[in-house]
């Protein structure tokens, strides 16, 4: 039933909104009390489009407040979506049946940033890495020892290493428990949320390369969460940047770094500190990123955007395909 | 096999080292706190052994002689002419014997009721924790009503309603302290429930009830364990409290503050010791506990734990 | 008072010849805990001229950070400096009583954290805390320590500062507040700033801003600047000189264009081999294996022999600090280009 072209995960105009503390202490009082609900006012997530199919690796990229984060838990399960419709190898998640949500829930798999919170500091390894799998019947008490050895070890841990406790490890080692942990449930994509930002240089690279292994190895898919384009750019097939809580761009690697359209895109690409250049850059884009509880009108950009035009205040620019497979949200696109 | 699937090197032993190992061996590291577990382990090692050690069993009326009443430390016993060495009260019983009885009676109560009121206590915080909403709001603001009337108060009210005795003395106890429990466990729940290893497991399929006491409350014990050495001390003393001021245990079975309370009326004739030797029982006691309640607060502090 | 008009010996061409603002002599820096002594930092020498820009570069527990604040002194217990001579201006540092430490710290000598909020009082509003700092070592009236506040915002390139002045803390944006910390710390134009990861928690767009004009005000004022990072694309782009630590040593030091082109030490070439941009888009990265040592438990000899290629029997000893190239030392018994191997 499902073709080559169904993706893993869909996403159509989702939102995800957070309330906003009341303003009077009466209100206050009254939420407090559960006589009114807070008023849903950030958007956190704005009507964003994402598609993944099996075997992909999409790079999420954006600044601080852009809502990547948001969105990487909306995917992964773990955060209702506000509005929209979330699709998992093309079926709603709403029309789920439990268990059917439950095998999904699996399916999707987190890679978190800080590896030392995302540990259960008061369990041993092994049941950190296993309890999932042994609840899910996807092994037995006879073999789980033998399950976990095997997950550690394709996480490049030692098995000998499953009685001890997080705090006994290295940063590098606790995101390996945390990959050891997700691979048990023998999951289809991987989404890593900076997971890799926490970590020591040498570190970094050992652990990007075991995603890269494991993606061969496994057929994984990956949505690569991050604010470091030279990861992204080095380890995806297609990059998605967002700026407060919409997706400005969206392109192959090989386009986005070649040639950005959205301005954004650009100044994100023009200020990345670079090896190979040996001046910081003057031309930096000015300006602080808005609050997303009040985003601008419009583009949320224009405020910062060298060309911004009376449109560009008023409108909000739509994402069309400026070529193939190239979407942007810009208002130039419509002048030439 | 590829460079990923290669085990790497790890400079720490095999051995696995519990989060409380590290707890065990800041303690020891602490000498007063230890000398306050020796002296605290030494007292309830008494308590409990007391029917095997005391030369009379002091709730027994038989045993004892009205004309040994208010023998001064070191007299000998009429009858069989064994010393009273801290002396006897006013109705003829070895102080000795009455102090390691009483010294029962204070710590079953004490332990007896902390230990309980912390089970419901921690039960209600975790619930209020987890469902949220206006349960939450509703067992809050009990906790909030139950802790802001002064203890004495609510403990005399009670037990003017329930009337005297040890089972109610600890039901009273129970009833005032499991408020303080339940905050600390609804609290140190919301804070580790936001912690990102509960979406990993939430995210592993792991059902809510399972994160709750297997994932959630291991990470909430150590400022429950704090608490609640520090509430058996106030336990003891409450209780001791409430003897002394006639509400307590009956005057067939002494606690230390019943002990304090009978021999206060003998204090201005000089006779010391009825009242003395039980209140330095009750005083070692509590400063132990808080001796080894401080060093535990010191060590199981969430800032310097992980 | 106005900014010095220091410009003058300012670009980058200087002869190292020229009294340096700083220089540290052979600084160890050790903890004494009940599990042990962990040596964070060993045998570090190192010299900042004036207008110049260090790079201190290195990865957690490398002792980076730590040979930060035993410059200023301010390692705590239990922490010691064990060792070693810090000269700023010919002066010991180590030598000094902590009154005459805290007459230079925030005057001659100035430090910026990662967290701002070190050196930010939540609970005072920035002009507060910028009056007081400009009078805890010059004397001069309320308000001409405001109007330099303000002069110093905006040097700062802080829009509107007389509006920022009137803020509290939590009402500026994380990288404003990062700036204010920063202009804090330029407020006497100290000889010597130390900063300490300062734009790592910031975003890209913040980070560039924030680079380009605190390289600008160091060319201008003729500040030394001791940069302390793990980001080697940083380095590249701010400062004129780099040192890389391993283990609570410098391995290598030199100028940027030498040891960053032209690394010498294995560990350095690991380091910038590792970056993904200097890999084959979609190949596996060239990876150091393993992870640093353990301090309490440090081999003897090279601390990087048992990750390194090259390591053979001679790395049981320790290596001594080498010049390779004028102004570029190493310490490694087999240094030379990745190729070469």
């Amino acid at each position: 039933m499902r073709s080559e072209s169904t993706p893993l995960i869909e996403l159509r105009q989702v939102s995800k909104t957070f309330g906003k503390a009341a303003d009077s202490s009466v209100q206050r009082l009254l939420q407090r009390l559960h006589v009114t609900r807070p008023r849903p006012v950030t958007h956190a997530v704005d009507k964003v489009d994402l598609r993944i199919q099996r075997g992909e690796v999409v790079g999420l990229v954006g600044e601080s407040g852009c809502g990547k984060s948001t969105l990487g838990r909306m995917v992964a399960g773990l955060l209702p979506v506000s509005s929209g419709t979330a699709l998992v190898d093309g079926q709603p998640r709403d029309s789920l049946t439990p268990e059917e949500r439950h095998a999904m829930r699996l399916k999707v798999q987190m890679i978190f940033q800080d590896p030392s919170s995302s540990l259960n500091p008061r369990l041993r390894v092994d049941r950190i890495v296993g309890e999932g799998a042994l609840l899910h019947g996807l092994t037995d008490k006879h073999g789980f020892d033998d399950y976990v050895s095997a997950q550690l070890q394709r996480a490049g841990l030692s098995p000998q290493l499953r009685q001890r406790y997080p705090h006994q490890f290295s940063g590098g080692q606790r995101q390996r428990i945390g990959i050891a942990r997700a691979l048990a449930v023998q999951p289809e994509l991987l989404v890593c949320d900076e997971s890799v930002a926490a970590l020591d240089v040498s570190i970094q690279a050992q652990i990007l390369n075991l995603f890269m292994d494991l993606r061969d190895e496994l057929g994984l898919t990956y949505l690569f969460i991050s604010h470091d384009l030279g990861v992204v750019e080095h380890l995806c097939d297609r990059v998605v940047v967002m700026y407060l809580g919409r997706v400005v761009e969206s392109a192959s690697v090989d386009d986005l770094f070649a040639r950005a359209n959205h301005p954004y895109t650009q100044a994100l690409l023009a200020q990345i500190p670079r090896f190979d250049v040996r001046s910081t850059r003057y031309d930096a884009i000015q300006g602080e990123i808005p609050s997303p509880l009040n985003p601008p009108a419009g583009c949320h950009f224009h405020p910062r955007c060298p060309h911004a035009t009376a449109r560009c205040r008023e409108e909000v620019p739509a994402l069309r395909e400026v070529s193939p497979n190239h979407l942007s949200a810009c208002h130039l696109n419509d002048l030439s | 096999m590829n460079a990923a699937s290669k085990p790497v090197p790890s400079h720490v032993g095999l051995q696995a080292q519990s989060p409380w190992r590290r707890v065990v061996l800041e303690f020891i590291s602490s000498p007063t706190a230890v000398v306050g577990l020796l002296v605290l382990v030494l007292i309830m090692l008494v308590a409990v052994l007391a029917p095997w050690i005391v030369v009379q069993n002091p709730y027994d009326l038989m045993q004892l002689n009205v004309l040994d009443a208010r023998l001064a430390p070191g007299s000998a016993n009429m009858d069989s002419g064994y010393t009273y060495w801290l002396g006897t009260d006013g109705q003829g019983r070895d102080l000795v014997s009455a102090i390691l009885y009483g010294l029962r009676i204070s710590l079953w109560v004490g332990i007896g009721s902390a230990l309980i009121a912390a089970v419901i206590g921690t039960l209600v915080g975790l619930v209020s924790a987890y469902v949220g909403g206006w349960l939450d709001a509703l067992l809050m603001r009990l906790v909030d009503l139950l802790l802001s009337f002064p203890v004495i108060l609510m403990a005399l009210m009670i037990l003017a309603w329930l009337g005297k005795g040890v089972g109610n003395v600890m039901l009273t106890l129970i009833l005032l302290e499991w408020a303080y429990y339940a905050r600390t466990a609804r609290g140190q729940a919301l804070t580790e429930s936001r912690r990102e290893y509960v979406d990993a497991a939430r995210g592993q399929g792991i059902g809510p009830w399972r994160i709750v006491v297997g994932h959630i409350l291991p990470n909430c014990l150590p400022p429950l364990i704090v608490i609640g050495a520090l509430q058996i001390a106030r336990a003891i003393t409450l209780e001791a409290t409430l003897s002394f001021l006639g509400l307590g245990v009956p005057v067939t079975e002494p606690s230390l503050g019943l002990l304090i309370a009978n021999g206060f009326q003998y204090m201005l004739s000089n006779e010391y010791w009825i009242s003395l030797f039980p209140g330095l029982a009750l005083l070692i006691t509590i400063v132990a506990i808080n001796l080894v309640g401080d060093r535990l607060r010191d060590v199981l502090n969430p800032r310097l734990l992980r | 008072m106005s900014l010095p008009e220091r410009n003058a010996a300012a670009m980058s061409t200087q002869a190292p010849t020229q009294t340096p603002t700083l220089e540290v002599r052979n600084l160890c820096t050790s903890f004494y805990t009940r599990a042990g002594v962990l040596p964070a930092v060993r045998d570090v020498s190192l010299r900042v001229a004036p207008g110049r820009i260090l790079g201190l570069v290195g990865e957690s527990g490398s002792g980076k950070s730590v040979t930060g604040f035993s410059i200023l002194g301010l390692v705590d217990a239990p922490g010691r400096i064990s060792g070693g001579q810090v000269l700023f201006k010919g002066r010991d540092l180590t030598q000094l009583s902590a009154a005459g430490l805290r007459e230079l710290q925030g005057n001659r000598i100035a430090m910026i954290f990662q967290d701002p909020m070190m050196t930010l009082n939540p609970v005072l509003r920035v002009d507060t805390q910028m009056i007081e700092a400009v009078r805890a070592h010059r004397t001069v009236s309320k308000r001409e320590a405001r109007a330099h506040a303000g002069r110093t915002l905006a040097l700062m390139g802080i829009p509107s500062p007389e509006e920022r002045l009137r803020a509290y803390p939590h009402q500026l944006s994380g990288g404003m507040r990062q700036r204010v910390a920063i202009a804090i710390a330029l407020l006497h134009a100290p000889d010597l700033i130390i900063a300490d990861e300062p734009t790592t928690a910031l975003d890209v767009t913040i980070q560039a801003q924030i680079l380009s004009e605190v390289q600008k005000l160091v060319r201008e004022q003729g500040t030394s600047l001791i940069w302390i990072t793990h980001d080697l694309s940083v380095v590249a782009g701010l400062a004129d000189d780099v040192a890389v630590m391993y283990a609570g040593r410098i391995v290598e030091q030199g100028s940027v264009a030498d040891v960053l082109d032209r690394p010498q030490h294995p560990y350095t070439q690991g380091l910038i081999d590792s970056l993904p941009s200097r890999n084959k888009r979609g190949q596996r990265l060239r990876q150091i294996p393993g992870m640093a040592p353990d301090l309490l438990s440090m081999p003897t000899g090279c601390a990087f022999a048992a990750r390194c290629s090259r390591a053979t029997s001679v790395c049981a000893q320790e290596p001594p600090e080498r010049e390779i190239a004028p102004g570029q030392t190493v310490r490694c018994f087999h240094p030379g280009a990745a190729d070469a191997q």
